[in-house]
């Protein structure tokens, strides 16, 4: 319980996160009716991973059935317009297949046929070398269907000879230092990496006590338990929808040996970056 | 699961593994924080499941730049060999419907590394305590150089920590009708028959507080007693299936509100400690028992970011 200052006592939210008293009470008077609810909406939010010309389900999970030397991950939609840009632009890529899922953030309620305008998540190789796979996900990942993500992509075999690198972008305000957040030179990256990653990044290392939460962090324990090397770049922004600037902060990974050889014109991709971002800023002026 | 950090697992036969509750002011997490960083535990696995909310970070316990790249997810393994010490750390909340199955996978490598008893460290709402808990209606009589002055102090103590009267004075309950009436420790324990039968004698020449059982449903007069333990989280379950698994279980756990609970997790292990005796036998000057506990690099900032210049 707490008090507030208007003098009225309120219940206040356990950081504990437990709202234990209503789920054991849930379990015990749990009736049929209620499970097969609960059933159904599970099944609603389950991750699929469709094949790209036929839309069937893969049997088995996707590293599984490809082998992959090199996997490349953009979760956010800065992310996967730099990759969209610089590297996808730079070679020729084919479509593998998607994954598909739904959640509540998800802004359409049909599950079955979300359009390709709405957020997505595709998987990618070079058709050069097949063994370098991509990751285009602007979809919000739940909770609850992350470790159903990794086990569709990943699997429960895993490989250690692939190396891993994402990118994403977090709120600045994310970012813990004993400076006040309005003073830091946004956008910037932070890397983290696992132990068997063992070049360096480009960027400093994220600081003590930072963290990192969702769909990057469920791939970076996956690769940090089965000890496959793999580098999280994270760019810290104050613009979380698509920016030109926050972008280009992701520039400094284009030399690394995690994106070398991938990308050839970076002029061009330049154009192609503004080209993006004028298309989004006309649908967002609230008078037209 | 449990995965080794290195190629074998390591054997924990006889071990006494230490692990923390997901509870009210994260009071468990914190003391296991305190314990792995003051004693040095090195890591020697994760405990990797579906059933916690995905985590990465730098060590939190980095002491130098060394130490301090190494990965962190949220379910990590600690062992100190020399004392016979397991750690389980957890960093994160459950999933929704995530909690019971996680103890299940938990209990069942707890049966299978051979571990010889677990220690759950945890707490609850002080809050939701009953009178039985409270009983802290108590009289005090000060006495200052000069002469007795006796004030009445009627306090209802909402505040799971006593603080020691401030210096000068000396309490004493002269009043033999008061003696019923001496405050109440915040700490409770509680042990899983099989562990009872092995330690019950030390805990009994410890002088320690069993958890007391309250009603079932506390709004209805007559229906059961059993044990609560709201604001626990998973401690209840663990304890109840570690009851019918026969493990040797025992959860030590504080009464606390939620804020700044770093005393509160300082005075969960000392609790710990006067079992344990993992650090040596605190002396009688307060001032040194918060110091001897190593507080880890990643407490800094546990309030937020710096404030902006401007502000002032």
């Amino acid at each position: 319980m707490a008090a507030t200052f208007f003098g009225e006592v309120v219940k206040a939210p356990c950081r504990a996160g437990t709202e234990d008293e209503e789920e054991e009470e849930e379990g015990r008077r749990e009736t049929p009716e209620d499970r097969e609810v609960r059933l159904q909406l599970a099944r609603k939010r389950e991750v699929r991973l469709l094949r790209r010309q036929t839309k069937t389900s893969l049997e088995v999970s996707l590293l599984e059935k490809y082998p992959c030397s090199k996997f490349i991950i953009a979760i956010g939609n800065n992310a996967v317009a730099f990759l969209s840009s610089f590297v996808m632009n730079s070679g020729v890529w084919e479509e593998v297949g998607c994954a598909k899922l739904w959640n509540e953030w998800c802004r359409t309620t049909d599950t079955t046929h979300l359009s390709s305008t709405e957020a997505f998540c595709v998987f990618y190789h070079l058709k050069s070398n097949p063994s370098v796979f991509l990751c285009q996900c602007s979809c919000y990942v739940a909770e609850d269907q992350q470790y159903q993500w990794l086990e569709k992509v990943f699997g429960s075999c895993p490989r250690r000879n692939m190396q891993i690198t994402i990118l994403t972008c977090r709120h600045v305000t994310d970012y813990k230092t004993s400076e006040s957040t309005g003073s830091l030179p946004s956008p910037f990256l932070r890397a983290l990496k696992t132990q068997n990653f063992k070049d360096s990044a480009c960027c400093p290392l994220l600081e003590q006590p930072n963290i990192v939460h969702d769909l990057p962090a469920a791939v970076l324990s996956y690769c940090q338990v089965w000890k496959i090397p793999a580098i999280l770049y994270l760019c810290y922004t104050d613009v979380m929808k698509l920016d030109l600037i926050t972008v280009e902060a992701f520039k400094p990974i284009l030399s690394t040996r995690s994106l070398k050889g991938l990308v050839k014109n970076i002029p061009q991709s330049t154009e192609i970056l503004k080209k993006l971002m004028t298309t989004n800023e006309i649908q967002s002026n609230i008078y037209t | 699961m449990f995965v080794p950090c290195g190629e074998s697992a390591p054997d924990l036969a006889g071990f006494t593994l230490l692990m923390p509750a997901v509870s009210v002011g994260n009071v468990g997490q914190l003391a296991m924080d305190l314990i792995i960083s003051t004693l040095n535990m090195s890591k020697i696995g994760y405990f990797y499941t579906d059933c916690l909310v995905p985590m990465v970070g730098n060590n939190p316990y980095a002491t130098t730049e060394g130490n301090s790249t190494e990965l962190s997810i949220n379910a990590e393994v600690y062992s100190l060999p020399s004392r016979k010490l397991v750690a389980l750390q957890l960093r994160s909340i459950f999933i929704k419907y995530k909690s019971k199955p996680f103890c299940e996978k938990l209990l069942s490598w707890v049966k299978s590394s051979g571990c010889a008893r677990v220690i759950v460290l945890s707490s609850s709402h002080s809050y939701q305590r009953n009178d039985l808990q409270l009983r802290s209606f108590y009289l005090f009589i000060f006495e200052t150089e000069s002469c007795p002055v006796t004030q009445a102090g009627v306090q209802w103590h909402g505040l799971s920590s006593l603080q020691p009267p401030p210096p000068g004075f000396k309490r004493f309950s002269c009043l033999s009708l008061l003696s019923s009436w001496d405050y109440s420790t915040p700490f409770r324990y509680l042990l899983t028959p099989s562990m009872q039968k092995s330690v019950q004698n030390k805990i009994k020449s410890l002088n320690w507080e069993e958890m007391e059982k309250s009603r079932c449903i506390p709004e209805i007069d007559d229906s059961e007693f059993c044990i609560r333990i709201p604001g626990g989280g998973i401690t209840k379950t663990l304890y109840d299936e570690s009851c019918s698994k026969e493990i040797q279980m025992a959860v030590l756990l504080k009464f606390v509100s939620e804020g700044d609970n770093i005393p509160d997790a300082l005075g969960l292990v000392e609790y710990l400690n006067e079992w344990l005796q993992i650090l040596k036998p605190l002396s009688d000057d307060p001032t040194v028992s918060a110091s001897r506990w190593k507080i880890p690099s990643s407490w800094r900032l546990l309030f937020g970011s710096g404030l902006p210049p401007a502000l002032f």
